[in-house]
Parts: structure tokens; C-alpha cells; sequence
């Protein structure tokens, strides 16, 4: 195993995980949600809002606001803050530097959240905003949204490594079985394989249940020191390591690996432990085909074998390789930036033993990984982090 | 292989006119570069001067070397189609109304990878033949055709959003007095226009080839004084629904500058005909064409202005014709503009002197009547929206673009 020169996360946890449960469609603002979730994040800890002083948000939908005017609007009175509009890789992003600034003690508690509203019409107003180069080279040819940009993805990857639907449907099925033991998962039927293969076609080789369901909703959590956790009698988990990478191999013609395939080593270096040794895995999965690339980059298996990964093995809450356990964005729906947080803080939740209904038995080493923002012909952003479960 | 389109059948009048919709047309100012190509129908890309390498989208710096040499040059149009998908479910209504519609990563040989719209016959791993195209909110858009030429190509689904191809359609055609203007009624008809409706002022006055214009199926000669506000009514209010395709052959040349006319009777007359001309038609036929973008095969796709180069800058020879010609250009931009969100494009072609009598004391070279034909026919069938016809408007063109001033100098003799 190579070995990592960088400074340990000495004593930083992570605690507090909130979900404020999804809507499909909500009347509320960005603001109100985030609120909400700043809310549960002082009630579950025990804190006053004064004793937040540090403050990182994610949200595609609080425009015109940034982090600074939450700070009024919330009466948080902070001394480190940060916006960050990574997309899917936002949680991870928020995390690492929350906690070097905790480490540094520039800050004691972090506040970390994202959240976003989703009015009837606000989704194809994030999608007509997204970026420069969407903007100019990609939404003008119909995509309308990520479907069709993952669909060339998908098409690629799939023929580049013969992978079936079948393969790939298996993720969503397993994530819809663990989506029913979740009561916050907008989606609430059973799903089968046959289901997934028939589903209505959107963008070919994408069918409905490849997709997410943009929803509004909040999650967040706090980053601070072992210390200030245990003066405040808080449950917390360690946080080991982490990776981010931006607009990695840029030379693929067309995106068959993320940054993680860059920085993996790394992430396993710096926590001390192998793949195989975490008990839950949360992996970002705004499409199922996007989770099975993780499965290779994250050294789960080799480059190519992700389908004979997911044939070999369950991947339900029960089985051999719990996954997405809360049901991921795919069975939960995806609350804009907060998909980012939602592998995250389910990650949070397993190894501090609190995620009730979808509890990986003895779950005590948890990996979580973001990806995000397809800026033109590929996701731009990708990071992941490992935590572990308390040592009190 | 595509099958080709059939004639669309006779309009129900019970139905209703679906109203034009426009796909996304935001852009950032660079990218407009695009715009500016697809107009003229070129192909160009960003290519770094500092380290040679091309780059897609539009970018401000190059990715390579950072260097900020970047310009837009002409590209070579080969690449590979890597990969493609048949978007079902748009959530932008103009292509929810379309779908399906295919796209495609291309990887093109020069180098980086396009998102582009497909031809039908583009085919996974093959190579395409990559152009810019302007779509109906008149902004560019990549296009990747075949390499080679495919039985009945230019009846694609997709490429037809992007062109205004006579086949079909119905075409007015302002001026059948004028040598422009015949032949341009034959280039249309033989390109497969259903209908030309030929306009005819005082149609009393005897017409050269009237005979065998009246005795062609698909030609008809309508009554047409575009100086005359109430005969460009009357007209629009017999055909006014069924003009899918605007030609304004308007013609009216004559010779002089400010100082050796004697007051204003024939500049009154070049204002009348041309620009008051251009505001009738606009007024009787632009809010019928606006309405009627998205009206099935032969929805109204296009106007097309016969303007003179010197509308670009003033030939003094023919000083006020030339002051005619750039009202004129000015009146098409806001045309165009007022037309976009009918998804009607509005095509200037820009020519030199004709071979006609009205130039005939001006050395060759002139430009022939077919040829402007023949351009606004190939201007339709690609979309284009700026056509320099002829030597001398290709070298004006040129020129203006070099040094404006050296032009303006040089035509004043």
C-alpha cells in the first residue's frame, strides 16, 4: 500500500447528521430549507446558533444569495465561511476543508450544509444557468439536462466494456429495495429488473430509472474537534481521509473514469485501511452506470470489471457490499447540491449506528463519494472520503 | 438511408396553426465567433497561436498553454463519431415538440470533441463531415453529416430545422420584372419549390418571357407594386398565408451621387422602391411568415434580400443607390431580428455590379442574374444568412474587412 505525506486529520469528527425530508416539488425557498436544516443541525447537537462559527453551503436554487447573506439572514454571527457550487461534489469538498480549518482552529464548529427548492419550474432554470461551456455548446442541442450528456457517457462506457443493462440495472434495483426501509425516499414501490429494463426511454441508452428525481430538500452536518465533541457529549465519527480532483484526464475523448482514479490510492493511503475493509459505500450515483465507474476508480475492482463487480454481489443493506443504503439520489431523489450530502451524512449516520431502518450490522468503516458538475462532455468534479466510527 | 419527404398535403383550415417555438439561444459573446461562421458557411475553430492547438467550446484562454492568442480560424471539418444517444424526453419544449432527436460526440481530427446534432445517416464510429449551422433562434449549432453524399440527404429531419430548402414550399418571388428575379423564379422551381408566385408591377407593360412564365405549372403571377402600400396589402391578404419563402428581387438602380443631381425626385424614387418598398413587404407579409414558423414542411423558413455590396459601403458612382441599399441593410437587421422568434431566417446576399444595363457603363467584372439565382437557392438549401456573390463583392467583402477606410478612399476615386 503506498503511504500518504499528508497530514493526518488528527482528532477532526463529524457529527449531527440532518436530512430534512424531500418534496417533489416545493413552494419554499432555497433559504427556507437551509434554514430548516441549520435548524435540526442546533437541536440535534445541543448548540445554541451562537456557538456555529464557521458556516459552508452549498445550493443551485438560493440565488441571488451566497453564504454571506445567509449569515444575516440566519443572525449567525461567523468567523469562516465558505460557498461551495461543486454540484455532487460539494459535500466532500465541504468536509475537507471544514475540517482543516477546524484542525487549524480557525473555527471550532463548522455548520455544513446544501440545500435546494425545487419549484415547478425551477430545475430547466438551473439547467438553462449551469455553465458557460453548457450553455454555449451543449443546451442548445435538446439535452435539457444531464440525460442526454450521460447517455453519450453511458453509450461508450457501456460498448467500451460490455456492459449490459441488466449490470447496471441491478444498482438501481438494489438501491430501490434499500430505498423501501428508508421513510424519507420519494420513492416507494418496489422496482424490479424487468421494470427497469422496460422503463419509458429518455435518452437512449438511458430509460427512466437511470435517472434521479429532482426534489427539494436540505442535509446537512458539523465538522469540529474530537474535543469540543466530547465537551458537548455528542456522538461523533473520525474523519480519515479524503481525495477531490477537478477536470481530471482530460485527454479521454470520452469520460470512462473520474478523479478518483487519480487520487484512490491516496484515500486509502492516508486512512490506513484497503477497499475491502469498509463496511458501507455510499457512492454518488446521479445515474447507476456513474456508481459502477466508482466501483473501478475506487479500487473495488480492476478498470473494466465493474459489471462482473456488481454481478458478484449483493448490494443491498443485508449483502455482501451494502451500498447506496439510504437508496442514494436514485430511490431518494435528488434535493439539487443536497445529493451531494445525501451518501454523506447516510455515511455518517452507519458508522455512528443511528441510520435505524437502513443499519448496516456492525458498521464501523464508511466511504463516501461525490461527483459533479458536467460542465460540457464529462463530470468535472469528483472527490470521496473515508470516516470511521467513534473510538468513545 | 432516409426516405424522402412527401409532399405535405393541403392545409386543413379547421386545425389550428402550431406556433413556433425556439430551442435555446443564450450564448456568451465569444462564441458568437460560431455564429458569425454558420452565417457565411464556414467552419471555424479556436486554434492557440502560441502552441497550435484547437480548442471547442469557445474559450478566452487556451487549455494547453494558456496562452490568450486564441482565433477563430478555418477548420478542418473530418471527425469521428464516438458516440450517440436519441434524446426521447427534451425538457426544452422546442425539441420536447421534435423528439426523437439525436445527438453525438464527435471527435474531430484536429482535435477536440463537439456535441453536435446528427444527421440521420451519421453513423457510431464512422466519420462525419462536421458545420455550423444557424438554428431556428438563429444562434449556431454544430452539425455532423455523412462524408459522403446519402440518397435524399437534405430531406433530413434535423438538417431541415437548420436550412430553408425551397423543396416544397411556397416562394414569393417580389420583382419578375427584373432579369434577377426571372431567373430566380426558374432556380427556385427547378430546387422544388411547389409554388413561385412571380409579383409584377403594372403588369399592363409588356414582359420579356411572360409567355413562358405564364405557361409553367407552379408559376404564378401575381400583381405586386411593393412602392404602393395598399398593392402589397392586397397581395398579402390573397397569398399572405401561404408565402412560406419572401425573395425581395427589388430593383432600382440608377446612377449618381448628391452634387450632380438636381433635387430629390430620384432619390425619393430609389426610397420608395427600395427601403419603403422593404418596410410594405415587412409590414404585409412579416407577421403571417412569423406566425407560420413551425407550420409543417412547408412552414415559412425565410426571407431573402437582393442587396448590393455598396449597401456595406458607398460607391459614389452610385452614391444614393448605395445610401438606398444600406437603409435597406439596416431595415433586414431588424427584420431578422423581429422574425427570430418565428424561427425565419433572414438571408442578405450581397452582390456586386450586375451584368444588366443599368451598369452598363462599369467595367467586368459583373455579376451574371443566374448567379445571384443560384446563390439564393444555395443559400436557402444551406441556411445560410450573409452570401457575397461574385468577384467583386468577395473583394469588397475582403477589403472591408482589412481596412474600411482604404475602401471608402479607393470607391470615391
Amino acid at each position: 500500500m503506498q503511504s500518504s505525506t499528508r497530514t493526518p486529520y488528527e482528532g477532526i469528527v463529524m457529527a449531527a447528521p440532518v436530512t430534512i425530508p424531500y418534496v417533489r416539488y416545493s413552494i419554499e425557498s432555497a433559504q427556507w430549507w437551509i434554514g430548516r436544516a441549520l435548524g435540526a443541525l442546533v437541536a440535534q447537537a445541543g448548540i445554541r446558533p451562537s456557538d456555529i462559527d464557521g458556516l459552508s453551503v452549498s445550493s443551485f436554487t438560493m440565488g441571488p444569495d451566497s453564504a454571506i447573506g445567509l449569515t444575516q439572514h440566519f443572525g449567525l454571527c461567523v468567523r469562516w465561511l465558505d460557498t461551495i457550487p461543486l454540484g455532487g461534489a460539494s459535500a466532500v469538498a465541504a468536509l475537507r476543508r471544514a475540517a482543516r480549518a477546524v484542525q487549524a482552529r480557525d473555527v471550532d464548529i463548522v455548520a455544513c450544509v446544501a440545500g435546494d427548492t425545487n419549484h415547478v419550474d425551477s430545475f430547466r432554470h438551473t439547467l438553462e444557468n449551469f455553465s458557460r461551456f453548457n450553455q454555449d455548446a451543449v443546451y442548445p442541442y435538446g439535452a435539457g439536462g444531464a440525460n442526454a450528456s450521460f447517455a453519450l457517457i453511458a453509450s461508450h462506457y457501456m460498448r467500451t466494456y460490455g456492459v449490459k443493462r441488466e449490470d447496471v440495472g441491478k444498482i438501481a434495483v438494489a438501491q430501490r429495495a434499500n430505498a423501501l426501509r428508508n421513510p424519507n425516499a420519494l420513492m416507494k414501490a418496489p422496482l424490479t429488473l424487468e421494470q427497469y429494463l422496460s422503463a419509458r426511454p429518455v435518452s437512449d441508452p438511458i430509460r427512466l430509472f437511470d435517472c434521479v428525481m429532482p426534489c427539494a430538500g436540505a442535509e446537512a452536518f458539523l465538522v469540529m474537534r474530537d474535543e469540543t465533541a466530547a465537551a458537548l457529549k455528542l456522538p461523533a465519527a473520525r474523519l480519515l481521509s479524503t481525495i477531490e480532483r477537478h477536470n481530471a484526464f482530460g485527454d479521454d475523448v470520452v469520460q470512462l473514469r473520474g478523479g478518483w482514479a487519480m487520487d484512490a490510492g491516496e484515500l486509502y493511503a492516508m486512512a490506513g485501511v484497503r477497499a475491502d475493509d469498509l463496511d458501507v459505500v455510499q457512492t454518488y450515483d446521479d445515474y447507476p452506470v456513474i456508481s459502477m465507474m466508482q466501483f473501478e476508480d475506487l479500487g473495488f475492482c480492476k478498470k473494466g470489471e465493474g459489471a462482473d463487480f456488481v454481478r458478484s454481489h449483493d448490494l443491498t443493506i443485508d449483502g455482501s457490499f451494502p451500498h447506496n443504503t439510504s437508496g442514494g439520489q436514485l430511490s431518494v431523489g435528488q434535493a439539487g447540491a443536497g445529493g451531494a450530502y445525501l451518501g454523506m451524512v447516510e455515511a455518517l449516520r452507519q458508522v455512528l449506528g443511528t441510520a435505524g431502518p437502513t443499519q448496516v450490522g456492525n458498521a464501523r468503516l464508511g466511504l463516501a463519494s461525490g461527483f459533479g458538475m458536467i460542465n460540457y462532455d464529462r463530470g468535472l468534479a469528483s472527490g470521496a472520503a473515508i470516516i470511521a466510527g467513534p473510538l468513545r | 438511408m432516409i426516405d424522402p419527404i412527401e409532399p405535405p398535403p393541403r392545409k386543413n383550415p379547421l386545425t389550428r396553426t402550431r406556433l413556433p417555438t425556439s430551442p435555446p439561444k443564450a450564448r456568451s459573446r465569444t462564441s458568437h465567433a460560431f455564429t458569425r461562421a454558420a452565417a457565411e458557411g464556414r467552419f471555424v475553430l479556436q486554434r492557440c497561436g502560441s502552441c497550435g492547438t484547437y480548442c471547442y467550446p469557445a474559450r478566452e484562454a487556451c487549455p494547453c498553454c494558456l496562452s490568450s492568442a486564441l482565433t477563430f480560424v478555418d477548420a478542418p471539418r473530418a471527425g469521428t463519431l464516438l458516440s450517440e444517444t436519441t434524446v426521447r424526453v427534451p425538457s426544452d419544449v422546442y425539441f420536447r415538440e421534435r423528439a426523437p432527436w439525436r445527438v453525438g460526440l464527435v471527435k474531430m481530427e484536429c482535435g477536440p470533441v463537439i456535441v453536435a446534432h446528427l444527421h440521420a445517416d451519421c453513423e457510431e464510429r464512422a466519420g462525419v463531415k462536421m458545420s455550423f449551422q444557424l438554428d431556428r433562434s438563429g444562434q449556431a449549432v454544430a452539425f455532423a453529416s455523412p462524408e459522403k453524399e446519402t440518397p435524399n440527404m437534405s430531406d433530413d429531419r434535423q438538417w431541415r430545422e437548420m436550412t430553408a430548402d425551397p423543396k416544397f414550399r411556397r416562394v414569393l418571388v417580389t420583382n419578375g420584372r427584373s432579369a434577377v428575379g426571372q431567373e430566380a423564379v426558374a432556380a427556385l422551381k427547378s430546387a422544388g419549390a411547389k409554388t413561385v408566385f412571380v409579383g409584377l408591377a403594372e403588369p399592363w407593360k409588356p414582359l420579356a418571357g411572360e409567355k413562358l412564365l405564364r405557361a409553367q405549372e407552379g408559376i404564378e403571377i401575381v400583381p405586386l407594386d411593393v412602392a404602393d402600400e395598399k398593392s402589397t396589402m392586397d397581395l398579402a391578404a390573397d397569398i399572405g398565408g401561404k408565402v412560406d419563402i419572401l425573395v425581395n428581387t427589388t430593383e432600382h438602380i440608377r446612377p449618381g451621387g448628391l452634387l450632380d443631381r438636381r433635387g430629390t425626385s430620384v432619390a425619393r424614387d430609389e426610397i420608395d422602391q427600395a427601403y419603403l418598398g422593404f418596410i410594405n413587404l415587412a409590414q404585409a407579409f412579416g407577421p403571417g411568415m412569423r406566425m407560420r414558423g413551425a407550420d409543417g414542411v412547408n412552414n415559412s423558413v425565410a426571407w431573402v434580400n437582393v442587396l448590393s455590396v455598396y449597401a456595406l459601403v458607398n460607391w459614389p458612382a452610385f452614391g444614393a443607390y448605395s445610401a438606398s441599399q444600406a437603409g435597406c441593410l439596416s431595415l433586414s437587421h431588424s427584420l431578422r431580428a423581429e422574425l427570430r422568434p418565428g424561427g425565419v431566417k433572414v438571408i442578405n446576399l450581397f452582390t456586386g455590379p450586375l451584368d444588366i444595363e443599368w451598369f452598363q457603363t462599369v467595367p467586368p467584372p459583373k455579376v451574371a442574374p443566374r448567379a445571384v439565382a443560384t446563390a439564393v437557392v444555395s443559400a436557402l438549401q444551406n441556411g445560410l444568412e450573409e452570401v457575397y456573390v461574385g468577384d467583386v463583392a468577395e473583394e469588397i467583402r475582403q477589403r472591408l474587412a482589412a481596412n474600411p477606410k482604404a475602401v471608402e478612399r479607393e470607391l470615391g476615386g
